[in-house]
């Protein structure tokens, strides 16, 4: 990073954040600056660490299922899904088939929510106004019906260990159907906006390379991934919950910038549409619990359980000492891993892509920092 | 080196320090109504992959078991750095990611620290898990040449156990501000303690509580 600098000006080092609109939350980023080239750039986290780790080892396994749903609070179903699926694992648990395509249908319905959130303010980021009212018009439908489900909009601890803790409300089946007729055509009018926009393409392509031996090598995981053209999801590789008997695409990007990634993502919404149909159809009554005690008493030893939540690979490392209180709870955070990228998307790229490389990344701070 | 670097379980603690009801026969009995499909204690395991990195790398894994379908290695803290090269560059199916890093405490073992690797293959579609004992005043060889998302995986264990690496190129605290004086997720810390000072000084608040 000692180059000579552009007319031999010297570096500007600036800083931007942690109170700024496009960095997604809390997020502070020092920017080293060539004249508008980036030089280099470092992130500070840690605003928002709240100390769930160590909060679950002070709370029994229940206890804590409500926590999770604050580190990724746009996606909160997958946070809570991915815990209860990393206890159950451990437990040795089986889960209903009818709880099982509850779940997926409501965590597919929460992937598209949380895309609909990237695509409305990583646009806006951009300078693009419209789209983002256009997102949360339809997120608002999904919000609707998590709401009728378990009552909570955005934090809805929607998931119990060992299955649901309600059946589906009467009318849930119609509701999600009627959103399935809904929204592709909307994901289309997003498309028009944006796919062949000349101002999209200009500020996207190219900008945030990422090849996919670095993204590897950084631990880079979900859309931003497969954006650099792996092929690699876990509902595909490793198949959680009923995920290996529904049949959906796994998109890929091939140039591995930030239109491949907004690309990759848009297919995503419409490929959770699909598993959403598949599973309503595979919707039989039955039970919706499995056989879990009153009060969770796993036996000594550890998991590792990951699912693939709308950022990436969201881990729990659960270690037991047969206790009720998990003897410790480890997040494995995709937001935090896919972050670190950020220095190796941004540099020698301008100041202006700075916005347009935090968007594409995804990030939730609350996830980051937890 | 093997044996001593092995703490006196396997996996898991037995010894629970805040727990006391669990402590002893934790592992025999049969919790809840659940265990009874999946077995409740680790199980030895072997592969042919197992072998051959015996046969490179002879005392490198003292102990290899697998519990819940994972496997776990237990990897001598001097032989990590080859173990993992080792691992990464595997021709039969190369541990490409490394998905996480992390540690858990126990302080009344004589090496405190575990530290755990959750590594990836792609070809191999499978995960591994390696588990190194690290006393309180060692140092454990950074891995950010190997996988450079150890970088900021190694900062966090760094920050929350005070855990020391050697060859980490910018070893700090991540989450917690640069200042703060103790390791938040070490067992003898306790929920509601916090750097005074700090808060003090920084917050000009008398505590944060």
């Amino acid at each position: 990073m000692t180059e000579a600098t552009f007319l031999d000006s010297n570096e500007i080092l600036i800083n931007m954040g942690p109170q700024h609109p496009a960095t997604h939350g809390v997020l502070r980023v020092k920017l080293k600056l060539d004249g508008e080239k980036v030089v280099g750039s470092e992130c500070v986290i840690g605003y928002l660490h709240r100390g769930v780790e160590k909060i679950a080892e002070n709370r029994t396994y229940q206890q804590f299922a409500p926590y999770v749903d604050r580190l990724d609070y746009v996606a909160a179903v997958t946070n809570g899904m991915g815990y209860v699926e990393a206890v159950e694992k451990l437990l040795g648990v089986e889960v209903p088939a009818r709880a099982q395509f509850t779940r997926m249908i409501v965590a597919e319905l929460q992937r598209i929510a949380s895309h609909l959130v990237w695509l409305g303010t990583h646009a806006l980021d951009l300078g693009a106004m419209t789209p983002v009212f256009y997102t949360f018009r339809e997120r608002e439908e999904i919000l609707n019906i998590f709401e009728k489900y378990c009552g909570a909009r955005l934090t809805t601890h929607a998931f119990r260990i060992g299955g649901l803790q309600y059946d589906l409300y009467d009318g849930f089946e119609t509701d999600v159907r009627k959103f399935c007729d809904y929204f592709p055509p909307k994901v289309d009018e997003y498309e028009r906006l944006l796919t062949t926009n000349r101002i999209w393409m200009e500020r996207t392509k190219g900008v945030g390379f990422l090849s996919a031996e670095d993204a590897i090598a950084l631990g880079v995981t979900g859309p931003v991934l497969r954006g650099s053209g792996v092929k690699w999801d876990i509902r595909k590789a490793q198949p959680y919950e009923a995920y290996s008997q529904v049949d959906f695409e796994v998109p890929i990007g091939e140039h591995g910038d930030t239109y491949d990634r907004y690309l990759v993502r848009m297919q995503e919404m419409r490929q959770s549409i699909r598993i959403i149909r598949q599973s309503l159809e595979k919707l039989a009554p039955g039970p919706i619990f499995g056989k879990v005690a009153k009060v969770i008493k796993p036996p000594v030893g550890e998991v590792y359980h990951s699912i693939e939540a709308p950022k990436g690979e969201l881990g729990y490392y659960i270690v037991s000492d047969g206790s009720t209180n998990p003897y410790r709870v480890r997040v494995r955070p995709p937001s935090f891993v896919n972050l670190q990228a950020f220095d190796r998307m941004i540099y020698g790229r301008l100041v202006a892509d700075v916005v347009a490389v935090i968007g594409t990344i995804d990030i939730v701070l609350g996830e980051v920092d937890r | 080196m093997a044996d001593e670097t092995k703490p006196p379980s396997p996996v898991g603690p037995t010894e629970t320090p805040t727990k006391p009801p669990a402590a002893g026969g934790g592992a025999t009995t049969p919790p809840a109504k659940s265990a009874a499909k999946a077995p409740a204690t680790p199980e030895p395991w072997s592969s042919a992959q197992l072998d051959q990195l015996n046969r490179r790398l002879p005392g490198a894994v003292s102990e290899a078991t697998i519990f819940r379908g994972m496997p776990t290695l237990w990897v001598a803290k001097d032989f990590l750095f080859a173990v993992c090269e080792l691992l990464k560059n595997d021709e039969g199916g190369a541990y490409t990611l490394l998905t996480d890093e992390t540690a858990v405490d126990y302080p009344k073992r004589e090496k405190r620290f575990e530290i755990i690797y959750h590594l990836y293959s792609f070809k191999r579609n499978d995960r591994l898990r390696l588990k190194v004992a690290v006393g309180e005043d060692e140092k454990v060889p950074s891995l950010v040449s190997v996988w450079p998302t150890a970088n900021w995986l190694e900062r966090e264990v760094y920050d929350m156990f005070g855990v020391q690496y050697e060859g980490h190129p910018d070893l700090k605290r991540i989450l917690m501000p640069d200042g703060w004086v103790g390791y938040p997720l070490r067992k003898d810390y306790d929920i509601l303690r916090q750097d005074e000072a700090w808060v003090q000084a920084n917050l000009k608040i008398k505590s944060a509580q």
